[in-house]
């Protein structure tokens, strides 16, 4: 279980053994159930998985806006930079909030207030984090909007966000979560609201900005083509747990877990043969109140065997840094989509 | 959309706001007549309690014995009272206590209303349950029978009056405020600004009320009519204002009532005078309600 021990140095993020239960009727859910993973700094990671695995919860038990009571950190630790943030003040988090880790929403039409400017939504978190004079504040919000590529700052500023495209909307997303320089930026589903053309546009702004200011990015996403575009290194999160984790290089060219496959071959692709149709993943994500024994995935696997019916699979190692929760991790199919070219 | 961004280019942004305004406030009266007449009438009101020292043919106060219950003339417009006081000057001056009282009143009740509707929908949870709970009881009270035991307790001087009027006025608003509320708190600007590190009071002053606008100023017109018949009432039953300021609540008792038959313009013009307000107010702020209501619906 305990794959890592000492912190490397080098680690912005790093969650460890996190546990995030909800309280709901039909008895507890556990949205997060022992996942480890962490964030160097600078570095793209990905945190993928169906609706309901955990990714949106992993970041808001991050942020510490976990809505209590229903919900409950119940283990683990969160170090930032490290110092276990589960042990801060609620006056703490509120001053890393923004200023050390910041947000960027899935809907961009809805996360910006629609009756203050733009200007002051921008101009607002600055005069919080960093003390800025109203001046002071204004030329970073210039500054920012520079960055994410809005041109025309001084009017633009002065605008609703009404009067800004879905595409522009995210920019300003980012514009905001830019603006007190954090160390990490949490982008939960930041293109799924957006048409095609604009996701690869935000994506490819997040890249280059994270690359240009150094800025550590966590992409929570659905979307596996995303994740091989734009991430260094990916974690794969099914029922609350991670599945299987290994840079982007080799989760895409030979994935060693049933579910990342099906992910894999339920995207469709133009590089290669057209295919009658596209392969879905069988059945429906687990209810996470009344898991099966065993590994989450087996009623839906198509590789399943006795022992995943019993035991947990551990997520271990298969090669160089790619791990894998799978009783049958070597014997999965090398992945369809031209195997003469996976990267040894 | 090409011609507004250049005509922002071109025109200073405070004009182009000006004409928005004005823009807004045509079509206001084109779709709603009535309502603009409530309007107009409450902008006449406004100008009469304003230029009343120029207005008013009489001191509201200068008794002249010589004219007691003198009936309608050239000399006095509505007549007099039975100290000889002018009632159009009194009307006219009365105008006064009643917008101060009425502004104060409905202002300052339907703000701490919309405050504690909005903190208590962003809290939820036992915090909500508790004020909502307490809100109930306030409001299980008839608006008039809370008011009158409110400044039976504090006495009965202006700002006393306000802040008694204001009491039952609190939970009313904060009930509809907390039901917009709860859908405002569920958007994700909210969430974000929680990621964002504001406070709770910042977020709820400066996030989620400007949010709550369209319902605020509804109950805010609809408690401006609702105050000053409440502050006519409570003078009318002696503990509002208190003699010799005008008021018209206190035109409608005492010897108003006495020589109801003989003279009845001391009680008629008064009275005419708070049901022509209430009106006025009341046709405003359904108008309002119709015409920011579809808005509600969608925002």
């Amino acid at each position: 279980m305990n794959e890592r021990t000492a912190p490397a140095p080098d680690l912005l993020l790093d969650v460890r053994d996190l546990h995030t239960e909800f309280a709901t009727s039909n008895g507890i859910v556990r949205a997060v159930d022992g996942v480890s993973w962490d964030v160097r700094a600078g570095e793209t990671v990905a945190l993928v998985g169906e609706s309901g695995c955990g990714k949106s919860v992993s970041a808001l038990s991050i942020m510490g806006l976990i809505s209590k009571p229903a919900g409950r950190i119940t283990g683990g630790q969160i170090l930032f930079k490290g110092s276990d943030l589960l042990k801060r003040s609620e006056e703490e988090m509120r001053k890393i909030r923004g200023r050390e880790i910041a947000m960027v929403f899935q809907e961009p039409m809805t996360s910006l207030n629609p009756v203050l400017t733009v200007g002051r939504q921008i101009t607002e978190a600055c005069e919080i984090h960093l003390g800025h004079t109203p001046e002071q504040a204004h030329a970073r919000a210039v500054e920012v909007l520079g960055l994410v590529g809005i041109a025309d700052a001084e009017r633009r500023l002065k605008q609703y966000p009404h009067q800004f495209s879905g595409g522009m909307r995210q920019r300003l997303m980012i514009a905001i979560a830019l603006s007190c320089e954090p160390a990490l930026i949490l982008a939960d589903e930041p293109t799924t609201a957006l048409d095609v053309t604009i996701q690869a546009q935000i994506l490819d702004l997040m890249k280059d900005l994270s690359r240009r200011l150094g800025v550590a990015t966590l992409i929570i996403t659905h979307n596996l083509g995303v994740v091989a575009r734009y991430a260094d290194r990916v974690n794969v999160m099914y029922a609350g747990k991670i599945v299987e984790r290994g840079t982007a290089r080799e989760i895409y060219a030979s994935p060693r877990h049933p579910y990342t496959l099906g992910l894999l071959r339920s995207v469709p692709r133009l590089d290669e043969p057209k295919r009658e149709r596209l392969a879905p993943i069988q059945g429906q994500p687990p209810d996470l109140t009344r898991l099966p024994p065993g590994c989450s995935f087996r009623p839906r696997c198509g590789y399943a065997v006795e022992r995943c019916a019993e035991e947990v699979p551990p997520l271990e190692r298969v090669a160089g840094t790619q791990h894998s929760a799978c009783w049958e991790k070597d014997k999965l199919p090398v992945r369809a989509a031209k195997p003469e070219k996976v990267p040894a | 959309m090409s011609a507004t961004t250049e005509g922002v280019l071109v025109e200073p942004a405070s004009a182009a706001r000006r004409r928005r305004w004005l823009d807004l406030t045509l079509s206001f009266c084109r779709r709603r007549p009535l309502g603009a007449i409530g309007a107009g009438v409450v902008i006449f009101m406004i100008l009469v309690a304003v230029l009343a020292p120029w207005i008013s043919p009489y001191d509201p106060l200068a008794i002249d014995f010589a004219a007691m219950l003198a009936a309608p003339s050239a000399q006095h417009w509505l007549g007099t009272d039975a100290f000889g006081r002018d009632v159009l000057s009194r009307i006219i001056y009365g105008s006064q206590t009643a917008l101060i009282v009425g502004f104060g009143a409905a202002f300052i009740g339907s703000t701490v209303g919309a405050v504690i509707g909005v903190a208590s929908a962003y809290f939820g949870g036992r915090i909500d349950l508790v004020i909502q709970r307490f809100m109930d009881i306030l409001i299980s009270f008839p608006l008039i029978i809370l008011a009158l035991a409110m400044v039976a307790v504090l006495g009965n001087n202006l700002p006393n009056l306000i802040a008694a009027m204001t009491v039952p006025m609190i939970p009313r608003c904060a009930l509809v405020i907390r039901s917009s509320a709860l859908s405002v708190r569920e958007m994700p600007y909210v969430d974000a600004a929680r990621a964002l590190g504001y406070r709770h009071t910042r977020i709820i002053l400066r996030h989620m009320l400007p949010n709550v606008m369209a319902p605020y100023l509804i109950m805010l017109t609809a408690f401006l009519g609702q105050a000053i018949l409440l502050e006519a009432s409570l003078s009318f039953l002696g503990l509002g204002v208190q003699e010799p300021t005008a008021a018209w609540g206190l035109m409608l008792r005492g010897a108003a009532v006495e020589f109801a038959e003989t003279a009845p313009w001391m009680a008629l013009f008064p009275g005419l005078a708070i049901s022509l307000a209430v009106f006025a107010f009341n046709l405003f702020g359904d108008s309002l309600r119709d015409a920011l209501d579809p808005k509600l619906r969608t925002g």
